[in-house]
């Protein structure tokens, strides 16, 4: 009889064949987890279709690569499974995909332990752009806080003195406050954080129109956002008090969703689908003539995420097992992005420019937004300073 | 004051919405003495009938009288195909049971609408604000959602008081089998009873659709509550039901609103803000231990 331990061996040592094998095809491959079910679906279907968009011809950088994708649901749990099998069992080292930070903190860790590397072309929680930076984890989309901020900044350009900020009770939306008033320079007259299953908002509005503010700034997520600004616009306060918004709570499909009421809504963006360069004319074109909608911003990121890859692997031949040279290849960021100007900072997150946005109709009398102004100039993040890359 | 007025008649719109999922849910547990979970997913399955509907035809009444018939239809479908095996069952067996049946509900919504929200728009004669207190327009269709509310309610008061149904249902709540033995045909009553819930949970989820988005989940959400205001009426008492449901959605509006300026007058700002926030999402929930404490049966227990 043959000892269970040597069976179980015998067995693990099958397993990883595969791995060996497949590393010898000549391939790279790149793990994508990413959220494609859910409410938050379209989120991570954009992501996916803007990169797949950058390696159209089946190559990045010149370098061939294999895209595999694998839906996360928003369940951290379920992601790290999936992270650990592609660590274990299919042997990749390059990562990237994830929509939501939580999905994110919960395995990026996994992933620089076993000494891969992973491009964000979403999620960007603080607690990795400061002091616990990393010099395998680049972000090509934003700092979280970015958006907040340069939401509080369109506010002080717009001229709003009094402001009303609502948020649901939990991480993102606390911080999504906090980003807010770091550059709000005006008065906070009033303060509200919603449950997360709260999609009543009659009270919110209540207090509102009881505090009378010049606008209001809220971060509803999702379907939470569209239930907020249609009941705002039903109980008559949309053409009484403006809103601004950071780019997650107006993007195209919730734009779509609300439909008339949104006209006029500020929105701040580091991307907009009109921004005038060859890399966002080609993008846009592209987009709509493979995908036949309008993409969202997170198309976008997921677009310049493959390019920024394209860019580092072009230099390394492909290689990305010294992680060093890697490095050094993905840092000077040479490639087009469709923000028009890119570069990372110390903490390798991207140091870009913010635009104030606004809800109109063009000239097709479709809806769409159109950027009026510039808000920041090579804005970085708060945590940067602390990161010692 | 007008501050305090607007935020009453939010509390009467948020309680009137919670009793027609509260009425049928407990008329249920009363008379068949059975936990159903998948109350939920009526109110679902009435607010996509309604909004997918009305965004064919484009027409909000069509849209109501889908929503209505598809919650109507899709109840007594329930009944006949899954709970009427479980009312001998203990309740372990039932919420197993049921909660597949949410499970079910929703991966059926998602394969046939798709995952991303669905909007519907308010018609026209019910759109706009009216200023019934003076200085504060109120939304219409908040008002007409009252309306109909303590109109369905006044109803089911006519329903169980003064029709021979209602008889029926009165006796079943209070003891089932005595109806039984008397000669009642338990099978059509249960059917007509589970019928009638899921039908105002239809009416709940069609006049929701509007104000929310219509999204697979969005029955999960509000279940919980309504859990809650069966409660804190007694379980299987309709007129507990409606003085639970007024009770919770007076609590939860209120608290919301108030809470973080009265800390305010105690706690420094920022705290403050953190804990009313905190509070006013338990507030339901301390409501219905304070009225267990002192009446472990609810308001208006229905058994004797």
């Amino acid at each position: 009889m043959i000892p269970r331990r040597t069976l179980l061996a015998a067995g693990a040592a099958t397993l990883a064949m595969p791995a060996v094998l497949r590393a010898q095809t000549g391939k790279l491959k790149i793990g994508m987890v990413t959220t494609l079910s859910g409410p938050g679906g379209y989120l991570g279907a954009d992501i996916r279709d803007g990169f797949q968009l950058a390696m159209a011809d089946g190559k990045l950088g010149g370098v061939p690569v294999e895209l595999v994708i694998e839906d996360d649901g928003l369940k951290p749990a379920q992601a790290k499974q999936i992270v650990n099998r592609f660590i274990n069992t299919d042997g990749i080292r390059l990562y990237t995909g994830i929509v939501f930070s939580n999905v994110l903190g919960t395995v990026v860790g996994d992933i620089l332990d076993a000494g891969g590397i992973y491009v964000s072309p979403n999620a960007a929680p603080s607690n990795l752009a400061g002091k616990n930076c990393n010099p395998n984890y680049y972000v090509v989309s934003w700092q979280n806080d970015s958006l907040h901020e340069s939401a509080g900044q369109n506010a002080n350009l717009l001229g709003h003195k009094k402001m009303y900020v609502l948020a649901p009770n939990y991480q993102a939306g606390k911080d999504a406050i906090t980003g807010f008033k770091r550059y709000f320079k005006g008065e906070i007259v009033g303060e509200s954080y919603t449950s997360l299953t709260q999609t009543d908002y009659a009270a919110e509005m209540a207090q509102i129109r009881a505090a009378n503010p010049d606008a209001v700034f809220q971060f509803h997520p999702g379907g939470l956002g569209i239930a907020f600004i249609r009941q705002y616009q039903q109980a008559g306060l949309l053409s009484k008090i403006p809103m601004v918004l950071a780019s997650p709570s107006m993007d195209a499909v919730i734009l779509k969703a609300v439909g008339e009421a949104a006209i006029g809504v500020n929105v701040s963006s580091h991307w907009n689908s009109d921004f005038d360069n060859v890399a966002n004319h080609r993008f846009m074109a592209d987009f709509l003539a493979k995908h036949h909608r309008i993409p969202t911003y997170y198309a976008s990121q997921g677009y310049d995420t493959g390019l920024a890859i394209g860019a580092a692997l072009y230099q390394t031949k492909g290689k990305v097992e010294d992680t060093e040279v890697f490095r050094s290849a993905m840092l000077p960021a040479q490639f087009e992005s469709v923000r028009g100007k890119f570069k990372f900072g110390n903490n390798q997150e991207p140091i870009q420019d913010w635009w104030g946005l606004r809800v109109e109709k063009d000239k097709s009398g479709a809806l769409a937004l159109v950027t009026k102004g510039q808000v920041f100039k090579d804005h970085g993040d708060a945590y940067a300073k602390d990161c010692k890359l | 004051m007008t501050l305090l007025a607007e935020q009453l008649l939010n509390g009467l719109q948020f309680g009137v919405m919670l009793f027609l999922m509260a009425a049928g849910l407990t008329l249920v547990f009363g008379v068949m003495g059975l936990i159903n979970l998948a109350h939920g997913s009526l109110f679902m399955v009435g607010a996509f009938a309604a909004a997918w509907v009305q965004g064919q035809t484009g027409s909000f009444l069509l849209g109501l009288l889908a929503g209505l018939a598809a919650a109507g239809v899709t109840g007594i479908a329930m009944e006949l195909v899954v709970l009427r095996r479980l009312y001998g069952r203990d309740h372990l067996d039932q919420v197993v049971a049921t909660f597949g049946l949410i499970l079910f509900f929703n991966e059926a919504m998602a394969i046939i609408f798709g995952r991303q929200p669905l909007t519907v728009g308010i018609p026209a004669w019910l759109s706009g604000a009216v200023q019934i207190i003076p200085g504060v327009p109120y939304p219409v269709f908040r008002l007409a959602i009252i309306g109909a509310g303590l109109l369905v309610a006044g109803g089911l008061y006519w329903l169980i008081g003064h029709t021979r149904l209602g008889m029926l249902l009165r006796a079943g709540a209070t003891n089932r089998d005595m109806v039984r033995a008397l000669g009642v045909d338990i099978g059509k009553l249960t059917t007509a009873v589970f019928g009638l819930g899921a039908l105002l949970a239809g009416l709940a989820g069609v006049l929701t659709g509007p104000l929310l988005s219509v999204q697979v989940g969005m029955g999960d959400r509000i279940l919980i509550t309504t859990f809650v205001v069966i409660v804190i009426g007694g379980l299987g008492s309709v007129r507990g039901a409606f003085a639970g449901a007024m009770l919770v959605g007076m609590v939860d509006t209120l608290s919301r609103a108030f809470l973080p300026a009265l800390l305010r007058g105690v706690l420094p700002v920022s705290s403050a803000d953190a804990v009313a926030a905190g509070l006013a999402s338990m507030s339901i929930f301390i409501l219905m231990a304070l009225v267990l404490l002192l009446r472990p049966r609810g308001l208006f227990p229905a058994h004797g």
